[in-house]
């Protein structure tokens, strides 16, 4: 069992931090009445963002802060990847990228998703790496927690939803911020490089001359798994030594990448005043991650199947795996990554076994499992409205949710944000996979390079970012159908819930009474478990068995 | 109009605070904590040439030394990453065939799994201790010293990951066992 130790004492420990940290998101994002010292400090941060920051907002103008802010974190960085050569901090001279490459890239950390069609060391500048991508991994993922900030408040039943502007730069100054510089810190004693100097040339014991790529490197590791967004700064994430070099440092980007996710659900409880509700929604949660990471370490604990006519010892699949990490690593991290929406790797997605495959394509079709910091719990959200609606249904009672019903208008909205999901994933994948476009990219043939296409989708779609690399995915073709799939698969979902929250907070609450469906129980649990299983899991189910499993049986 | 400016100055903030103080500070850090590993953990001979990281693998084909496991990318350390083969394509088969081949098994001898397989980086600087153990002999009639003193190099060079026991085994890190064994010729 001791080869468990690495889950088992993540799940302890990421859990437990959870706690703590969920109080301090609330200080640090619902300041109602915190002393003097923090008054001054927020009234000093809104007078310099200006006059769109010093008032609360409705849902409509919190969506369209939000949107106007995006499009020009798109638009920045968009300009500096065309623009690349042109910029300081290059010491190895990297030049501009391809516009269709320049367009995804951007979306994709836009969008929190981290989706990369480039290799970070072979196109990127320091100042594109500092100045462009990090930035983005800094606000992207703030604009997730500020979202599921004001998802919050409506649900707590104010129409004031706060003030985006206000939102972003509490979650980035205050929780983003901290965290990547403790994670960052740490790494950097684990050996984690963090230098300005450019690639350095060894002449190898052989007499061969060796080119080492570097940089600031600590840095970017810390905020890119604190933030969700995955985005390595070499091109095999955290499998390269750089980015990863011990067993502890893996232990702890594990933890980093599960954190805020996390105490995010906790901070949703105590804004709404409703932290039974919320421990319930932790709980099914962490029962679907515990089990997805116990069936990925067992399924990924059998040999490489090409080995097996050769005189190999027995032993796991280490294909696309780094021997430090340990045995029980690929796997954990392959879970939390892709319930998280985080993105980042420490192990080739694509070489995992072919059933294990499935787990991370399941936990990105599912993308609920924690999620990505601030909208995994807005997705929860509409799952527990479904959820609610359902056993509202089923007793023959108008469904409320914490007070408020729940009709036909916000049901409408509600299925319209789950549909897109798998719209997005199912049409896409039918759409390369039947054209020479998808044919033409993957590596390996039949049912292995379905579920290539499949996981790019899904990535996309998840705003993941992780993906089967052996995809020849750098073409105009995959870079803007990608690239809408990530945008449609990040707004829907993050604006039609604040559009449903709006609807809710403006109707009169009505009292809970001995009829009134209760949310914060054990049944709730198992009904919201349900909900995400058949509604968030079943369309999958085709996919499933065209790529990984026809893998698993045929070959 | 309002959301435009408050979005730029927002930029302005969050670009100023995360992209210079930020890795500045940790930069600082660094500079004080790992003045050495900042660079990369750089090895660094008596002369001045980098001989190369003790990070990350490098390419060992000549039978006098310890070779890694295999790299999909011929240990570039500009341009990393995994063969990101599926585990049942043929492909692995036949190039752990072609190593076997290299590695010249004794009959009935099982050649361990890590030394045939590509790591995800294709930089993984360790190898398993009975990958090692299995090639002492090679090495050991290559440079003509005895095994056994070998065997006692890769058990003075072992590296254990986590506690024994702990879900990791013990490994060896190839470029430093390789540097040892040339200082042992000198």
């Amino acid at each position: 069992m001791s080869e468990y130790f690495l889950p088992v004492f993540v799940v302890i420990v990421t859990v437990g931090l959870s706690w703590p940290l969920g109080r301090y998101l609330v200080y640090a994002m619902d300041p109602v009445s915190c002393g003097p010292i923090r008054s001054r400090y927020e009234s000093a941060c809104a007078a310099f963002l200006g006059h769109a920051a010093k008032t609360g907002q409705s849902w409509q103008q919190y969506c369209r802060s939000m949107l106007t802010f995006n499009i020009l974190m798109f638009v920045v960085l968009y300009a500096i990847l065309l623009t690349q050569q042109w910029h300081p901090l290059n010491p190895d001279g990297k030049t501009s990228l391809e516009p269709s490459l320049a367009f995804c890239t951007a979306v994709s950390f836009t969008t929190n998703t981290n989706l990369q069609h480039y290799s970070g060391e072979v196109s990127m500048s320091y100042f594109s790496q500092l100045f462009g991508l990090m930035w983005l991994q800094f606000v992207s993922a703030a604009t997730g927690i500020a979202a599921a900030t004001a998802l919050s408040r409506g649900l707590a039943g104010r129409t004031d939803f706060g003030n985006c502007f206000q939102d972003i730069w509490r979650a980035t100054g205050l929780i983003l911020l901290p965290l990547s510089i403790i994670t960052a810190c740490l790494l950097v004693l684990c050996g984690v490089p963090m230098t300005m100097e450019g690639a350095a040339v060894a002449t190898t014991l052989e007499g061969d001359a060796q080119t080492i790529a570097r940089g600031p490197v600590a840095a970017f590791v810390a905020i890119k798994q604190a933030g969700t967004n995955g985005g390595g700064y070499f091109g095999p994430n955290s499998a390269h030594p750089f980015e990863n070099p011990t067993f502890w440092s893996n232990v702890l980007e594990t933890m980093a990448i599960l954190q805020l996710s996390m105490a995010t659900v906790w901070m949703f409880g105590r804004i709404t005043g409703r932290m039974k509700h919320a421990a319930v929604i932790f709980g099914v949660m962490l029962l679907l991650y515990v089990s997805s990471v116990g069936i990925g370490c067992v399924l990924e604990s059998a040999p490489t199947r090409s080995l097996a006519s050769l005189p190999v010892a027995s032993s796991m699949n280490l294909e696309g795996k780094e021997l430090r990490f340990g045995s029980a690593a690929a796997a954990t991290w392959a879970v939390s990554t892709t319930s998280t929406s985080n993105g980042s790797v420490n192990a080739m997605h694509d070489s995992l076994n072919p059933l294990t495959g499935l787990v991370p394509l399941s936990a990105m079709w599912l993308n609920v499992i924690f999620g990505g910091v601030g909208v995994g719990l807005i997705n929860m959200f509409l799952f527990v409205i479904t959820g609610v609606f359902l056993a509202g249904m089923m007793v023959g009672r108008t469904p409320e949710y914490l007070t408020r019903k729940v009709e036909a208008k916000e049901m409408k909205l509600v299925l319209i944000a789950l549909l897109v999901h798998p719209a997005l994933i199912l049409g896409g994948t039918a759409l390369f996979a039947s054209t020479s476009w998808g044919a033409s990219a993957t590596q390996d043939p039949g049912s292995h390079g379905f579920s290539e296409i499949l996981y790019e989708f899904s990535s996309a779609a998840a705003n993941n970012g992780s993906g089967f690399e052996g995809l020849g995915d750098n073409t105009v073709p995959w870079n803007i159908a990608t690239g809408l799939v990530m945008l449609l698969g990040r707004f829907v979902p993050m604006i039609a819930p604040l559009a449903i929250v709006g609807k809710l907070a403006a109707k009169r609450a009505t009292p809970e009474t001995a009829g009134t469906f209760r949310t914060d129980t054990g049944l709730f649990g198992i009904v919201l478990i349900g909900t995400v299983l058949i509604i968030g899991a079943l369309q999958f189910l085709p996919m499933a068995v065209l790529g990984p499993v026809a893998e698993q049986l045929g070959g | 109009m309002n959301y435009l400016v408050s979005s730029l100055r927002l930029c302005v903030l969050s670009l100023i605070v995360c992209s210079a103080a930020y890795p500045a500070v940790i930069l600082g850090f660094a500079c004080v904590a790992a003045p050495e590993a900042r660079h990369g953990s750089l090895i660094v001979s008596a002369d001045g040439t980098i001989v190369g990281s003790t990070l990350l693998a490098q390419s060992f084909s000549r039978p006098e030394y310890f070779w890694p496991r295999p790299s999909a990318v011929d240990y570039s350390a500009s341009a990393s990453g995994g063969s990101n083969l599926s585990p049942a394509n043929r492909l692995i088969t036949e190039r752990a065939s072609e190593i076997i081949g290299r590695l010249r098994l004794a009959e009935g001898e099982l050649v361990t799994a890590d030394l045939v397989t590509t790591s995800g980086s294709g930089l993984d600087p360790h190898i398993t201790v009975e990958s090692a153990t299995m090639q002492a002999g090679r090495v050991a009639d290559a440079r003509r010293v005895s095994t056994e003193d070998l065997i006692q190099l890769i058990g003075e060079t072992r590296y254990q990951p986590v506690f024994p026991g702990f879900g990791a085994e013990p490994l060896v890190n190839v470029l430093e066992l390789n540097l040892k064994l040339d200082h042992l010729s000198k």
